[in-house]
C-alpha cells in the first residue's frame, strides 16, 4: 500500500489536483498494481479531493480499470462475432484447461487472469487476444498454449 | 468489371511521404476560409458513422469566439468489426496529425488531443514518437499547435463525442444532452471539433488532391471513397478502400465466400442485410451509412448467435444513464433467450420489437437508439432462426 500511496502523491505533485487527472492516475495505478484496491481508490479520492463514491463510480465504469484483484498477466480473449466465427471457443477452452481457471478467475499463484473482451479490432486476423498490452492474432489452440507457456516462464 | 476500378482506390494509404509534412506546409499557406470552403465543396462527411459534413463542423467552430479551442481526434474505435482507424494510425499517422493541424489552423485552436482506445495501447510509443516528429515540423512552419495523447480506459460509448469529452474531463463517459454541441461548448466548455481518425486522414487527402478530384469518386450524396473493415466468411479479410455508392452485391462478389446469406454492415449498431437485398442496398449516405464494418456470414452461421452476442454487447456497454437503454438492452437479451428456450410464446417477440422501437425514439444517445437496427433487421430477415 505504501508504494501506491507514494505513487499517487508523486503523481499529484507533478500534475496537480485537477479532475482531468483522475483517469490517467487510475490508469497508472492499474499498470503498477493490476487493479484498483479500495485503499488505492480512497487515497486517490483524498489526494484529488473528489468524493470517494465518485472515484469508485468513475473507475467501475471503465472495462480496463479493474476494481477486483487481477493476476500479473491479464489474458483478454476477443469475443466479437468475427473471432467467434474462427474457433475462438476452442482457444478459450484450451487456455482455460491449461491454466485450470474459468473466465473471470485468477490462478492461485496470481500470475494469470482469464477474461473475454469486446472487439479488440483485429477481426481480419481473428481470433485475437491481449495479454496486458500485448496483442496476439490468428490464434490456434496450439499457438495460444505456446504463448501462455512463454508467459509462465517470465 | 466496374469493381476492378473501385478496387484500386488507394487514397488513404498512398503517397505517404516518410519524413516531410509537405501537404501540411502547403495547406497552411492558404487562408482558413479558403480551406474550409474546399472541404465543403468536397462534400466530405464524417467517417465515424454519423456522417455530419466535416467542412460545416469546422466552419461552426471557426465562428465561435473563444480564446481557447480544441481539436479532438476520436480514436476510440470500438464498433464491433471495425479496425480501419487502427490501421490508419499505424500506417499513415502523419496524415491524421496533419488533418488535425489544419483543423486547428482553420478554427483557431492551439491544442489537439488524440483519444486512443485502451485496446490500442500497444501503439502508444509509436504515436508518441510520431508526435515528436510532428512537433518539430510545425515549429519549423512557425505554427503554434501541439497534440497530446489521451488513453481511454475501455468504453464503447466513449466514441460518442459528448461522452468522449466527459471521459477526458475525468468523469464516467455518459453522453450529454445536445445542444449545445461540442463545436460551441466542448472540452472544458470551449469550442471543440471532434472528428474520427479517418475523417482527418481523408481531409488531408482532399487538401492534397483537391476537392474536384475527390468528387470524381462516389455519388452525388456520398462523395469520395472510404475504408471498409472486412471480416467473417471472406476470401480476403482486411481493410479495403472502396468508392461510396457501391452495392452490397458488388462487395460480396468481390470479397465474399460461397453461399453468403447475409452481411452485417456497421457492426453491432448497424444493419443485417440478407441476400435478397444485396443488389438494391447501396453503401453511402443515400443508403446505408456506416463506419465501415462489414462481416460476411455464410449459410452455416447462426443468426441467433449473432443477435445474442450483439445484445449482450449492448447490455454490457450501455452507460446506464437512461432507462430505455439500461433496461431495454437487458430485457431484449433475456427476451430472446426466453423465446428460444420456449419459456415465452413466440408472440412475445412482438413485445420485444415494440421495446426496441421505443428505444429508438426514447434513448438518450446513439447507443440505445441503434439497438433496434440489428434487432429488427436480424429478426425480420431470419425470424425462424431467432424463434426456434
Amino acid at each position: 500500500m505504501q508504494e501506491v500511496k507514494s505513487l499517487i502523491q508523486e503523481y499529484v505533485k507533478v500534475h496537480g489536483k485537477a479532475r482531468n487527472n483522475l483517469l490517467p492516475l487510475l490508469q497508472e495505478i492499474v499498470q503498477h498494481e493490476n487493479y484498483l484496491s479500495e485503499d488505492a481508490l480512497l487515497e486517490v479520492a483524498e489526494s484529488l479531493e473528489i468524493p470517494s463514491s465518485e472515484v469508485y463510480g468513475t473507475a467501475s465504469f471503465y472495462t480496463y480499470l479493474d476494481t477486483v484483484p487481477r493476476g500479473k498477466y491479464i489474458i483478454r480473449l476477443c469475443r466479437n462475432i468475427s473471432c467467434m466465427m474462427q474457433s475462438q471457443a476452442e482457444v478459450l477452452s484450451t487456455i482455460s484447461l491449461l491454466l485450470k481457471i474459468k473466465v473471470g478467475e485468477t490462478t492461485t499463484d496470481r500470475k494469470f487472469t482469464l477474461l473475454q473482451a469486446n472487439c479488440l479490432g483485429w477481426c481480419h486476423k481473428s481470433p485475437a487476444m491481449m495479454i496486458n498490452n500485448e496483442v496476439f492474432t490468428e490464434l490456434t489452440p496450439q499457438k495460444a498454449v505456446q504463448i501462455i507457456k512463454e508467459y509462465k516462464e517470465k | 468489371m466496374e469493381l476492378q476500378s473501385q478496387k484500386r482506390i488507394e487514397l488513404i494509404f498512398s503517397d505517404y511521404t516518410s519524413s516531410k509534412y509537405k501537404t501540411l506546409e502547403r495547406t497552411l499557406e492558404r487562408t482558413p476560409d479558403d480551406i474550409i470552403s474546399e472541404l465543403m465543396d468536397s462534400g466530405l462527411k464524417g467517417r465515424g458513422n454519423v456522417g455530419f459534413p466535416t467542412g460545416m463542423k469546422w466552419k461552426f467552430a471557426r465562428r465561435e469566439v473563444s480564446d481557447t479551442k480544441y481539436v479532438i481526434c476520436n480514436a476510440n474505435e470500438s464498433e464491433t468489426g471495425t479496425f480501419k482507424d487502427r490501421e490508419i494510425l499505424e500506417r499513415v499517422p502523419r496524415k491524421v496529425l496533419s488533418g488535425m493541424a489544419v483543423c486547428g489552423y482553420c478554427i483557431g485552436a492551439k491544442k489537439g488531443i488524440i483519444y486512443l482506445r485502451h485496446e490500442y495501447g500497444y501503439m502508444k510509443e509509436h504515436i508518441l514518437k510520431e508526435l515528436g516528429i510532428f512537433h518539430e515540423h510545425v515549429r519549423q512552419f512557425n505554427f503554434d499547435f501541439t497534440i497530446e495523447l489521451f488513453m481511454g480506459s475501455g468504453s464503447y460509448v466513449s466514441g460518442e463525442e459528448s461522452a468522449l469529452i466527459e471521459s477526458m474531463e475525468g468523469y464516467r463517459a455518459e453522453p450529454c444532452n445536445k445542444p449545445p454541441f461540442p463545436v460551441s461548448r466542448g472540452l472544458y466548455g470551449c469550442p471543440t471539433v471532434v472528428n474520427n481518425v479517418e475523417t482527418f486522414a481523408t481531409a488531408q487527402v482532399i487538401f492534397r488532391i483537391g476537392a474536384e478530384e475527390f468528387l470524381k469518386l462516389g455519388t452525388a450524396y456520398s462523395a469520395g471513397s472510404k475504408l471498409f473493415s472486412i471480416s467473417g466468411d471472406t476470401r480476403n479479410p482486411g481493410i479495403h478502400e472502396l468508392e461510396l455508392g457501391t452495392t452490397i452485391e458488388d462487395v460480396v462478389n468481390e470479397f465474399g465466400d460461397k453461399n453468403i446469406k447475409s452481411v452485417q454492415v456497421g457492426g453491432a449498431s448497424g444493419y443485417c442485410i440478407p441476400q435478397r437485398l444485396f443488389a438494391e442496398t447501396v453503401i453511402g449516405f443515400e443508403g446505408l451509412t456506416t463506419g465501415g464494418s462489414m462481416i460476411f456470414f455464410n449459410n452455416t452461421r447462426s443468426m441467433y448467435k449473432l443477435l445474442h452476442e450483439y445484445l449482450r454487447f449492448f447490455a454490457e456497454e450501455s452507460c446506464g444513464l437512461c432507462t430505455p437503454c439500461r433496461v431495454g438492452t437487458q430485457q431484449l437479451l433475456l427476451g430472446i433467450e426466453a423465446v428460444k428456450k420456449g419459456e415465452k410464446p413466440v408472440t412475445y417477440i412482438e413485445v420485444l420489437k415494440k421495446l426496441a422501437l421505443n428505444m429508438k425514439t426514447s434513448a438518450k444517445c446513439g447507443l440505445g437508439q441503434s439497438v433496434a437496427n440489428p434487432f429488427i433487421s436480424i429478426l425480420e430477415n431470419f425470424k425462424e432462426e431467432i424463434l426456434y
